[in-house]
């Protein structure tokens, strides 16, 4: 029997159905996994009592022949974005300290629900606005992966990074993370793991801290990619208190996973291949083309002409939505307050948001209100809508061709702590998965293989809207072709 | 479009962020650095383009129309409400005098 917490999610979840082992023995293992990571600082809270208490509660419906949810026994951390009752939800912020939600978002409920249970709140880049967990109020997560021969810390990617590094240094099975422009799925090729972005709107957002809501959407981070659809099975599922939220049912996606791909057609878009692209994730990619050949699939040239323009259009309505959402922490309702001497209403909202904000969410808001104010709205904000009004017709007109498309998912691996400290350059690295998350798509990133400094390298894969066992099935035939199995060898 | 330090500390007040003089000098540069980089969007031509307004056509609901429809964003939960003010007194949000 190899080590427990080496287990995948499915693997964990049919032992504890037969009896090989208990929800107990799981959680334990995983507890102790968290409790000798600190150095990895993937974790905010752990809440060690949480996930016993829901494993014994699996394996006591076990003893009495109940029956068992689609993820009984399978202890899981939480991006620390997810209202949690009773249990600190700060989003990584000053401004969220010590605040106990008194509810439970609905895709946390859901997962409870399943019979997961929870190892712990999992650090993230404040507010999610970052690409390397650098923007952490609690300090950066450090990934588990180091580069061959060298003992430099390496960003375990964002903004979902201590999701990501939990995942890969086997502290916890499976993980929740949020994805915006790029949060589940760069963090997941950054560290050799797999993600995925649903529909927008197959995911509840009531209970996740909102920062941008027309493009957020919460997905699993796990080690392959059944995991990951069993898990958004449970994640997923309309919910009266999201607007936005899709009325479907939920398709089987884990039972209907199908790596035949004949018959399906695979979109190469040319405005992918970057001038200088580096010369590993080029090969990543033409690999992957090759993997979905053998798979039967065709693989047909296609074009989505303003992918130039996603990020600048990103740029613009992320923070343009954040400024309106971050505008509720005023130190009046919840979270920290600053009211120095003698100073007003006013001045207490100044203070407080000026002492709880780090400097990637004062930079966005301050963005986001510039191209929401007076005289330019239309020049920027109505301007970036109409481009992506384009960007998404780019999609849509692809799709008319074929049936997934496949890129690289970040155009490097991972990057040391500290390198990028040019807000643009970080915004570079989201090059390829900000376009489908401004069309509301589909998308996950497997891992393909590692490149020459022995880190790993991901694939994306973008599907139509509702189709996420079309991607699922692509990247299930890139998974089984690749057959990643490096993992980072314990340091921590 | 670029901004001076007098628009950013225009913009820091309208967003009720406290920003120093010194911070606000920072600040000028970063900002100028990403307004220069989405200034791209003005090569696209959107000449008859609708801006976006959803990305993934939906019906907007409306919920039943009687109290507390939705139990778990209805009415009866002040104390919830409350439990993570900074300040909560009488069964309201505290807050300095606003009325002299």
């Amino acid at each position: 029997m190899s080590e427990m917490t080496d287990k995948t999610l499915c693997e964990i979840r049919d032992g504890v159905a037969k009896g090989e082992f208990t929800a107990v023995e799981v959680a334990t293992s995983f507890n102790a996994a968290v409790a000798e990571a600190g150095a990895l600082n993937a974790f905010i809270v752990a809440t060690p009592e949480a996930a016993l208490d829901a494993a014994q509660k699996v394996d006591a419906a076990r003893a009495a022949g109940q029956p068992l949810g689609k993820l009984a026994g399978v202890p899981i951390g939480m991006k620390d974005l997810f209202a949690t009752r009773d249990v600190q939800t700060s989003a990584a912020s000053k401004i969220l300290a010590g605040f106990k939600p008194q509810y439970e978002s609905t895709v946390s409920q859901k997962l409870w629900d399943a019979g997961a249970g929870l190892l712990g709140k999992l650090n993230l880049d404040q507010f999610a606005m970052g690409s390397s967990n650098e923007s952490s109020a609690f300090g950066p997560v450090v990934s588990p992966w180091r580069r061959a021969g060298e003992d430099k810390a390496l960003t375990p990617g964002g903004s979902s990074g201590g999701s990501s590094a939990a995942v890969a240094a086997r502290l916890c099975p499976a993980a929740t993370g949020t994805d915006t422009g790029g949060s589940i799925r760069q963090p997941a090729a950054f560290t050799g793991t797999t993600g995925i972005k649903p529909t927008y709107g197959r995911c509840s957002r009531w209970g996740i801290v909102a920062f941008a809501s027309s493009l957020d959407q919460a997905g699993p981070m796990a080690r392959n990619v059944a995991d990951c659809a069993v898990m958004l099975e449970a994640m997923a599922g309309f919910d009266e208190k999201d607007a936005t939220s899709l009325d479907l049912p939920v398709p089987e996606w884990a039972a209907n996973l199908n790596a035949d791909l004949r018959g399906k057609k695979v979109g190469i878009p040319k405005e992918y291949r970057l001038d200088g692209l580096n010369a590993d994730v080029a090969k990543a990619w033409e690999q992957g083309i090759a993997w979905l050949k053998d798979a039967g699939a065709e693989v047909v040239d296609i074009s989505l002409p303003h992918t130039q323009y996603a990020l600048a259009t990103y740029y613009i309505i992320a923070p343009a939505e954040a400024s309106s959402n971050l505008a509720r922490y005023d130190g009046v309702r919840y979270g920290l307050r600053e009211l120095p001497d003698g100073a007003n209403l006013q001045e207490m909202y100044a203070a407080t948001r000026a002492a709880g904000f780090g400097d990637e969410v004062k930079r966005r808001i301050l963005i986001g209100t510039y191209v929401l104010s007076a005289g330019y709205y239309d020049a920027y904000y109505t301007k970036a809508q109409k481009v992506r009004a384009l960007i998404a017709r780019d999609f849509e007109e692809a799709f008319k061709q074929v049936d997934v498309i496949l890129t690289p998912t970040a155009p490097t691996s991972a990057y040391a702590l500290g390198e990028k400290s040019n807000p643009i350059d970080m915004y570079l690295g989201d090059v390829f998965s900000v376009p489908p998350s401004l069309a509301g798509l589909p998308a996950m990133s497997v891992p393909a293989g590692l490149d020459a400094g022995g880190l790993p390298l991901g694939l994306q894969i973008v599907g139509r809207p509702f189709d996420e066992q079309g991607v699922l099935n692509a990247g299930l035939a890139i998974e089984q072709r690749a057959q990643f199995a490096a993992k980072p060898e314990k340091w921590w | 479009m670029s901004v001076d330090t007098a628009t950013v500390a225009k913009i820091a007040s309208l967003a009720r962020i406290k920003v120093s003089e010194a911070e606000v000098a920072a600040m000028v540069p970063e900002l100028n650095g990403i307004l220069d980089f989405v200034e791209q969007l003005s090569q696209v031509d959107t000449d008859g383009v609708e801006p976006m307004t959803a990305v993934i056509p939906n019906v907007l609901r409306l919920r039943a129309d009687v109290v507390n429809a939705i139990p778990e964003t209805g009415g009866d939960k002040r104390d919830a409400v409350l439990a993570n003010a900074p300040a909560a007194e009488h069964g309201f949000f505290g807050v300095p005098k606003v009325i002299e």
